[in-house]
């Protein structure tokens, strides 16, 4: 489903090179982890792979469904099922989170030449997605995440993923900010979401939130490269001995 | 300002005088309403149209942004727009003329024509000070309006909305409007230009509120593109009161809404609020100058400006404190959102404090739509222009919202995304 292929990406105001040769392969139905100390390049990544203009792409190919992404704007490339879930949601005032909610889901599915959604089908799809991940109606009556706590920031963040349905998931850090029942509230709407024709990317800090999205891979990204893959147990390990072995292996 | 009589006369300038003697004797007046009328020409014919050396009117120079003048006589009837809000009492102006049989039940509606004939309206055809142009044309040329007075204590739940309409030509009206102590309101004045002809437009709406009266007052100026629209709101806050002042500009070629607020009783709060959806080759001033005269009053003012193609848009905030204006609260903010290079905004915030235990603040920003609002909405499938619309939209709809009647915000995000639409 991703290939990304010796990725070379730098800030464009700046030119600091964040990813130096970065190669990842995520298969449909595969949960990746992606881990790594800070600095590494990990929220870098999620952002180049939505399109965020601020990263200039040097050198390299991101390759989504087999098809070069990186001529298409973060619009375009949400419209064919690529969803960041960001580790801070920006908060948006004057924009109605529920008219936010019905444009994005409506404007993909234009994209997409699919009918828009009624309004009364609109409304019970929120209804029951928001129900699913424990969210008050009343937050959604607010503006877009203006006055949202952490936790209820990252809930509305998997909100709009159920909602959108998307192919490929990107989720950097959803557990930061998080207690144990929100992040359990947020692991259940992620795996509910699982199915043979969908990836998951999972950025993390820690192995804690991998207990309760369980990973197929785990990647180590330091500078900007993948210097490790493993399976599950590489990110235990990465919780019993840190980065530096690992770091020092590949140094 | 006599050194200004020695500059030419402009074809704007001759033209009011010639309008002003070719009609005064069709204006509607008593002897005391002429002799008034009369002190204002005058004074107009003396000193002219104000240019950028008067420092009050220094980013709108009167003098050479007025080319023309439209015939006196407006002409055409034309149909009522829907009212703003459903349920609102709607009291119409056609053409610069008040129906006398308006009602509004609960509320003691006259016609400020009667006013004139009975000679009761020349005390108030006067002037702030040197620099009230609007007051000194209004004053000359003003034929009708409304006349409102809300007893004490009343309250009326739906709004009133006055809808000044018109065609082309000239149109001069003026609204006297009390609020008893302790009334509660809710009013729409509305211009609203019917066609595209040229027209040229002067409106004071002069407002006392008593002590304790709650009142929500909302300027709505939709001009058309060719149009000059000169308003004026003076307004005295009694002790206690709460003002909700709304101002939105949406309409008109070349425009100066004057808000002039004297705050006079103690506990007095006034709420003021502003929007500017300016576009095409356009200019729109908005001055304010407001006096916090008594101790313990609070005030907030906030702008927000959306400027599209050539147009240009200046802010002019002087809050004044008194000397014994102790623990006064007064902030003032002015956004504005700059859509494209050849637009200008000019804002110019001024505090003169007398007073030493106050709180007072202002701020002005410049800027363009915020690129991580737009990335946001683009990162979940928002197209790049619609995304953009929804911001400028969110930008202003912000300050809508501190409106606790939802059918009026609905109402007035209507005739914002309205025009959005039509100019984004």
């Amino acid at each position: 489903m991703l290939e990304i292929k010796n990725l070379h990406a730098r800030i464009a105001e700046d030119g600091t090179e964040i990813i130096r040769g970065l190669n990842l392969t995520v298969k449909a139905g595969e949960v990746a982890a992606i881990m790594g100390p800070n600095g590494s390049g990990k929220s870098t990544l999620s952002y180049i792979l939505s399109g965020r203009e601020d990263y200039e792409v040097t050198e390299g190919e991101i390759l989504y469904n087999g098809e070069n992404i990186l001529e298409l704007d973060p619009a375009e490339r949400a419209a064919k099922g690529i969803f960041l879930a960001f580790q801070y949601p920006v908060e948006i005032p004057g924009v109605a989170t529920m008219q936010f909610l019905k444009v994005a889901m409506n404007e993909q599915r234009k994209a997409r030449g699919e009918a828009e959604l009624t309004t009364p089908d609109f409304m019970r799809r929120v209804k029951e997605a928001a129900a699913e991940l424990k969210i008050n109606p009343d937050m959604l009556k607010r503006p877009l995440n203006v006055g949202f706590s952490g936790g209820e920031k990252k809930r509305a963040e998997i909100l709009q993923m159920a909602l959108l349905e998307p192919k490929l998931c990107v989720l950097d850090e959803t557990d930061s900010g998080l207690d144990i029942d929100a992040l359990k509230i947020v692991a259940d709407g992620v795996n509910a979401l699982k199915s043979p024709d969908r990836a998951t990317i999972v950025i993390t800090h820690y192995q804690r939130l991998l207990d309760y999205i369980v990973p197929d891979t785990v990647h180590v990204l330091y500078k900007g490269q993948i210097i490790r893959t493993g399976d599950k147990s590489l990110a235990l390990e990465l919780e019993a001995n840190g980065y530096a072995d690992i770091i020092g292996e590949a140094a | 300002m006599n050194m200004q009589t020695t500059s030419r006369q402009t074809a704007a300038e001759a033209a009011l005088i010639d309008a002003f003697n070719q009609h005064v004797g069709d204006l509607p007046g008593n002897g005391a309403v002429i002799s008034a009328r009369d002190r204002l020409v005058d004074d107009l014919k003396t000193n002219g149209l104000p240019t950028r050396r008067v420092e009050a009117w220094h980013y709108t120079d009167l003098k050479t942004l007025l080319r023309a003048l439209p015939a006196m006589q407006p002409a055409g009837l034309v149909a009522a727009p829907a009212p703003l809000v459903e349920t609102a009492s709607v009291i119409v102006m056609q053409d610069g003329h008040a129906d006398g049989k308006a009602s509004v039940e609960g509320v003691v509606v006259g016609t400020f024509d009667a006013m004139l004939r009975e000679g009761t309206a020349a005390p108030g055809l006067s002037v702030i000070d040197g620099d009230d142009t609007i007051g000194k044309i209004n004053g000359s040329f003003v034929r009708d309006g409304y006349v409102l007075e809300f007893p004490e204590g009343v309250e009326i739940e739906q709004p009133i909305e006055i809808q000044a309409l018109h065609g082309a030509g000239q149109i001069h009206t003026r609204f006297p409007v009390s609020f008893g102590a302790a009334s509660k309101a809710t009013v729409i004045e509305r211009h609203v230009a019917t066609t595209d002809g040229q027209a040229f437009v002067s409106s004071v709406s002069d407002i006392s509120l008593e002590d304790g009266a709650d009142v929500t007052w909302i300027v709505l100026q939709e001009q058309g593109s060719s149009d000059t629209h000169l308003g004026q709101v003076r307004i005295r806050v009694g002790a206690d009161a709460k003002l909700r002042l709304f101002v939105i500009n949406a309409g008109g070629k070349l425009v100066r809404q004057e808000l002039r607020v004297d705050v006079a009783g103690e506990g007095a709060d006034l709420q003021l609020r502003g929007v500017n959806l300016l576009g095409g080759d356009t200019h729109t001033d908005v001055t304010l100058v407001l006096g916090h005269n008594v101790p313990n009053t609070t005030s907030t003012e906030i702008f927000r400006n959306v400027v599209f193609d050539r147009a240009r848009g200046v802010f002019q905030g002087m809050i004044k404190v008194a000397l014994d204006a102790q623990k006064t609260d007064a902030r003032m903010a002015c956004n504005t959102l700059l859509m494209s290079d050849d637009a200008e905004f000019a804002a110019k915030p001024e505090l003169e404090i007398f007073a030493d235990d106050v709180q007072c603040g202002h701020g002005a920003t410049v800027a363009d739509i915020d690129d991580n609002h737009l990335y946001y909405l683009m990162a979940r499938g928002i197209p790049r222009s619609k995304a953009r619309a929804m911001l400028v939209n969110a930008f202003v709809a912000e300050i809508v919202e501190e409106l606790d009647d939802e059918a009026l915000v609905e109402a007035l995000e209507t005739v914002i995304s309205g025009w959005l639409e039509r100019h984004a």
